[in-house]
């Protein structure tokens, strides 16, 4: 138990996919123009981690090593496409502002990431606390990242007005600029703040 | 008889000191601020002095936040700041110049480690993360209140009254056939001397020049970038005229818009323009066409921006390939 919650913390802090490892930054500067966007981006990509992570772990002494890349694509080909069916049936509108990204998360490094150094070398118990750690943590980052953007280029927080009509928002926040812009800030006051200015 | 004093090298002081360069910019900007103060009356004046005095402040509080030692009696800060004002056109709202300075000190300059480190030139940075942050407020021009173009369209003027400020086009958008017609150019004398619309410092070219001339003079800048800018912007212009090969009006390119401004205070930054001669010619040939092109064939009217901006990324690749030889130094490729 005790080493399923750090697994799960190492996930959320410790070794987050986007502000410690710098993995996935495709949809993450792509798709932080809304809060709404990171949550369901987030989310999708945690369903995909925790599936591919759990059969990842349990076939891992069926998949031969020299073809374990192409194996492992395999299977979290097989999750994104359920994801992406069930998105386009019961969420149309989220899946229309995700677009490409959806069918993308084949290739999302973090999924491959930790197939390769955790779903393979662990149990499957461990590898679900895992993918579910990895989840949240992206998702938590990626909803920070589309909080700001959209705060500040649209004046909007899930799509609610938060400032007076006078506010003029900075566009340039919900443009491709703004993504780099703010990750750049946010990863250099998180390395401030937690002491790693190396 | 005075002691002999022995001591390791440097043995001979330049008298030029980083505050005594940017007071030397400061004081060549005065005649242009003038200008843009006596076409376009207190409004840039005000816009000014917010700018200067929120980059002040910004740069005290950045650097009070990051522990470093406050650096606001060097100038520099005063110099972004009244460039920033330079590059906005006389209308934006008044919270407009503090937030974009803010950018440029916090973002652009103490965020890469202040001063002699930025990448970019703060002030242009800036003016481009709002022009596409708020392109409405940026690209709204109005008419000055002395010169040819005042009272050509409708504009009510005063202070507070940025809302009443009604669109219309700059000479550069008019000379693309973006908005106007050609009758509505203004003459020739009246681009140079001032009173055409755009951004408050760029009005006046002659009060441009003079204070070009006196920062040649101090030898704050070299005649290299500028002269091979707008000598480029010339050529292509010219050549590259709109009925065929060599029917452009180069003068009228040269002197509207930010092309002086430019060339002469911006593209010459210390820290985001090449250290070799070549470098130098390199970068202003660079930024000469780049603003052709987006003159020429872009979507904007104008294009000096987004070509120094462009350079000053080139620029340490530039100093790479054009550093000389070290004397002594046994050649690789031998």
């Amino acid at each position: 138990m005790k080493k399923a919650l750090s697994v799960f913390f190492n996930g959320v802090i410790n070794e987050n996919p986007t502000f410690r490892m710098v993995l996935g930054m495709c949809p993450t500067l792509a798709l932080t123009t809304a809060a709404i966007n990171g949550i369901g981006m987030g989310l999708a990509t945690t369903f995909v981690l925790i599936g591919s992570n759990l059969v990842i772990s349990l076939l891992k002494n069926f998949i031969p090593q020299k073809i374990r890349i192409p194996a492992f694509v395999v299977v979290i080909a097989t999750f994104v496409t359920v994801v992406s069916m069930i998105m386009q049936a019961f969420l149309p509108e989220l899946n229309e502002s995700l677009g490409i990204y959806i069918p993308l998360i084949v290739v999302n490094c973090i999924i491959l990431a930790r197939a390769e150094s955790f779903a393979s070398k662990n149990s499957a118990l461990l590898s679900v606390v895992d993918g579910l750690g990895m989840g949240v943590g992206f998702t938590l980052a990626l909803l920070l990242l589309g909080s700001i953007r959209e705060i500040l280029g649209a004046g909007t927080w899930f799509g609610m007005p938060v400032f007076p009509e006078s506010f003029s928002p900075a566009v340039i926040m919900i443009l491709p600029p703004g993504g780099f812009i703010t990750l750049g800030l946010v990863l250099g006051l998180l390395n401030k703040l937690t002491g790693r200015t190396e | 008889m005075e002691p002999l004093i022995v001591s390791s090298s440097p043995h001979v002081y330049s008298k030029d000191t980083t505050a005594r360069i940017m007071l030397d910019v400061v004081l060549a900007l005065l005649p242009a601020a003038a200008a843009g103060v006596y076409f376009f009356g207190g409004r840039a004046a005000l816009i000014m002095v917010i700018s200067v005095l929120s980059a002040v402040m910004t740069e005290a509080i950045v650097q009070k936040l990051m522990k470093k030692p406050v650096t606001i009696s060097d100038w520099s800060a005063v110099v972004t700041g009244l460039m920033l004002a330079f590059n906005l056109p006389p209308t934006v709202p008044l919270w407009l110049p503090v937030v974009g300075s803010a950018i440029a000190i916090a973002l652009v300059k103490q965020a890469f480690g202040g001063l002699g480190h930025n990448f970019m030139n703060p002030a242009l940075a800036a003016r481009a993360i709002l022009l596409a942050a708020w392109p409405v407020y940026m690209t709204t021009w109005a008419d000055p209140i002395r010169g040819a173009a005042s009272g050509m369209a409708s504009t009510n003027w005063s202070v507070s009254g940025a809302t009443d400020a009604v669109s219309s086009a700059t000479p550069l958008a008019i000379l693309k056939g973006l908005e106007g017609t050609e009758e509505q150019l203004p003459p020739l004398w009246s681009i140079i001397v001032g009173g055409t619309r755009g951004c408050l410092g760029e009005t006046s070219d002659l009060a441009l020049l003079i204070g070009a001339a006196y920062l040649l003079w101090r030898r704050v800048i070299s005649w290299r970038i500028p002269v091979s800018f707008i000598g480029t912007v010339a050529l292509l212009t010219w050549i590259l005229g709109p009925q065929g090969l060599f029917t452009g009006n180069a003068i009228y390119h040269i002197f509207s818009g930010g092309l002086m401004l430019g060339a002469f205070y911006m593209a010459t930054d210390y820290s985001s323009s090449p250290v070799t001669p070549k470098g130098q010619i390199i970068m202003g040939i660079g930024c000469g066409i780049i603003t052709s092109i987006i003159r020429l064939y872009g979507g904007y009217p104008e294009g000096v921006t987004y070509s120094i901006l462009l350079m000053n990324v080139a620029t340490p690749l530039i100093d790479r390939f054009t550093m000389p030889r070290i004397y002594g130094e046994v050649r690789a490729d031998v």
